[in-house]
């Protein structure tokens, strides 16, 4: 993991993406650039409509961009096809979303193990990793919990355990303290330091919050698609 | 993700719709025990009627003479007078796969005893018409070859005379007068029922030909041959056999149609059987209609539930899932959903085939090749039907799916 540190792991070069909304044409990226190091803690800010989703999407490789490059790990991920991209998204990011995004009437076990079934993990295997995982974030008491039995601090933490369990190079959060209340946004965003710091996992967060953006060590400010600001917060 | 996995996780769906699922397989299950219940009647049907033709006698041959045509004016099939009691020996003796013959002669008569008459068929035959027929004799004896040498006055009555000429005492060695003549009874024909709309085959009697020739009718010609072949696949061996014979024998030229006319059992066999096939076929076709509507249900609940699991699809695209994970997801829910409902509708077609047979007292049949064919038409079903609404699911864009509200 440490050998991650410091090299270059994501880069970013001149981004768009227009969407085309019948016959409105919608700018959500105009042109780009950034990088990102192994163990960075990255805080994305700006209003809503800023652009700063569209860019976690494309990050993610749920979504392409229009033009541009992006290199994850040295490779143009803008040049794969949808299957290696669902091969990306299982093995070298994990997700966190603002809602959650757990599967309905279904224990926090099985959520987790959820990314581990589309590698094709052996059972024993999928359970030991999915335990370990769910211990990372303090709900090793929780797994046989069914989603709608348990909290939504805790829901997002089932999320965060999903997102490690296959030990990505990246985490994306996108607003994961945005449904939850200050209470458990705290301690949501001290596990996610304590990834960062411990794991040395490279963490990339969405939000509008100045309070939030505190525990990340650089932030970049976003306005209507473009990079308005970049701050290092601390080293 | 492995297939074993995405039956479980197909299972696990289904099961948190129990209801739906069991409602959506109600389809698949009546379809599948129609097609089954329907096609086991067909089968029955078909092989209840090839065992009472082959009771029949599957190997017998029909010799008739060909229509008459005198001063421009035909005559019916038969009305010729060009069958001969000779051809009937030339046959036997001349034909290597001809085993026995018995010539015959038919008319109708009045027929009288003491004070009761009666008007049954009236049938000259040979000796050997017992065994050709495979006819069981109910009681007392049947003629002999020399008594129709003699042209004997003797004569065996059907079930259906008996019972309208002898209300009480035995008939055997009774004289009973037929067109006036007496004739001497000698046994009693075994039963054999009705043959198709009001032809009772047991309201005959039994002459030799001979005597219904001379003593009856006054004519040198008879009116038919009834053959039987050695085997049943000599068949065709015997048929060429006898119209080659009768030819010679008649003095055809070459280019003279026969003044005969052969008929097949094995033929008439055929035709019934082919008939109640496409009874059989009209059964299951019309059965799968609702198997189909079964089909068209499950598409239905599929689609629906795609639409209900959009976020479901979205999550899973967004940790790794593959388009063809989501799409195996989705169409083995469905092959399951229609297998289950094809296993219990098997085995309630089974059952409703049995119940119908003795209700309805119809002869079923449930051929292991009908419950194949209802298994493999209900999976296809499910691949058929569950493959657009999979499709739509695999091809889901992943931003949009998670957005779904």
């Amino acid at each position: 993991m440490d050998n991650r540190v410091n090299s270059e792991l994501i880069r970013v070069e001149s981004l768009t993406k227009i969407y085309h909304l019948g016959e409105v044409k919608v700018v959500a990226l105009r042109g780009v650039s950034f990088e990102v190091k192994g163990g960075d803690f990255l805080a994305i800010m700006g209003p809503s409509g800023s652009g700063k989703s569209t860019l976690m999407n494309i990050i993610g490789c749920l979504d392409r961009p229009t033009s541009g490059q992006y290199l994850l790990e040295g490779t143009e991920v803008s040049k794969l096809d949808k299957k290696q991209l669902a091969y990306i998204r299982n093995k070298k990011i994990g997700f966190v979303f603002q809602m959650f995004n757990l599967l309905p009437r279904t224990t926090a076990m099985e959520n987790v193990e959820l990314p581990l079934l589309y590698s094709n993990v052996p059972t024993k295997k999928r359970n030991r990793l999915a335990e370990e995982s769910l211990a990372l974030v303090g709900l090793a008491g929780r797994k046989m919990h069914y989603t709608h039995q348990l909290s939504g601090g805790e829901q997002q933490r089932v999320a965060i355990a999903r997102a490690l369990v296959n030990n990505p190079s990246i985490i994306l959060a996108d607003e994961p303290t945005g449904n939850v209340d200050s209470q458990s946004g705290a301690e949501i965003m001290e596990i996610f330091e304590k990834l960062n710091n411990e794991k040395k996992i490279t963490i990339i967060l969405v939000t509008h919050d100045l309070e939030i953006s505190k525990f990340a060590k650089k932030m970049i400010l976003f306005r209507d698609g473009e990079i308005v600001k970049r701050e290092i917060i601390k080293d | 993700m492995n297939l074993l996995k995405t039956v479980q996780v197909a299972l696990k769906a289904l099961n948190k719709n129990k209801m739906r699922s069991f409602l959506t397989m109600l389809g698949i299950i009546v379809g599948v025990l129609a097609v089954v219940a329907m096609v086991s009647i067909g089968q029955g049907a078909k092989v209840s009627v090839q065992e009472r033709i082959s009771q029949l006698g599957s190997n017998l041959l029909f010799v008739r003479p060909g229509s008459s045509f005198r001063h421009g004016v035909h005559g019916g099939w038969g009305s010729r007078t060009t069958l001969k009691p000779e051809d009937a020996e030339a046959i036997v003796e001349e034909c290597p796969s001809v085993e026995m013959i018995s010539p015959e002669v038919n008319t109708r008569a009045q027929v009288v005893y003491k004070n009761k008459n009666w008007n049954p068929s009236i049938s000259g035959t040979g000796a050997d018409i017992l065994a050709i027929r495979g006819w069981k004799m109910d009681a007392g004896i049947f003629f002999r070859r020399g008594d129709i040498k003699g042209a004997a006055k003797f004569c065996v009555l059907g079930k259906t005379v008996v019972e309208n000429l002898f209300s009480d005492v035995s008939p055997i060695g009774e004289i009973i007068r037929i067109r006036q003549i007496p004739f001497t009874v000698l046994g009693v024909l075994g039963e054999r029922g009705q043959a198709g709309g009001w032809y009772d085959q047991d309201d005959v009697i039994l002459v030799p030909y001979t005597t219904a020739q001379k003593r009856l009718l006054g004519i040198q010609h008879i009116n038919s041959i009834v053959v039987s072949a050695v085997s049943a696949e000599s068949m065709s061996n015997a048929e060429q056999e006898i119209r080659e014979l009768l030819r010679r024998r008649h003095n055809l030229a070459d280019y003279e149609e026969d003044d005969f006319s052969i008929r097949n059992m094995a033929d008439i066999q055929e035709a019934v059987t082919e008939t109640a096939g496409t009874m059989t076929i009209l059964l299951a076709g019309i059965a799968s209609v609702s198997l189909l509507v079964g089909g068209i249900g499950i598409m239905n609940i599929m689609l629906v539930s795609v639409t209900e699991r959009i976020r479901e699809i979205g999550i899973r695209l967004s940790v790794g899932a593959r388009e063809r994970d989501i799409l195996m997801q989705f169409l083995v829910e469905a092959v399951v959903l229609s297998l289950t409902g094809g296993l219990i509708g098997i085995i309630a077609g089974i059952i409703g085939s049995r119940v119908i047979s003795s209700i309805a007292g119809w002869p079923t049949m449930v051929s292991v090749a009908s419950i194949g064919l209802a298994f493999v038409f209900s999976a296809a079903v499910g691949v058929f039907f569950g493959f657009y609404p999979a499709r739509k699911a695999s091809k889901l864009n992943p931003i949009d799916a998670l957005r779904y509200e």
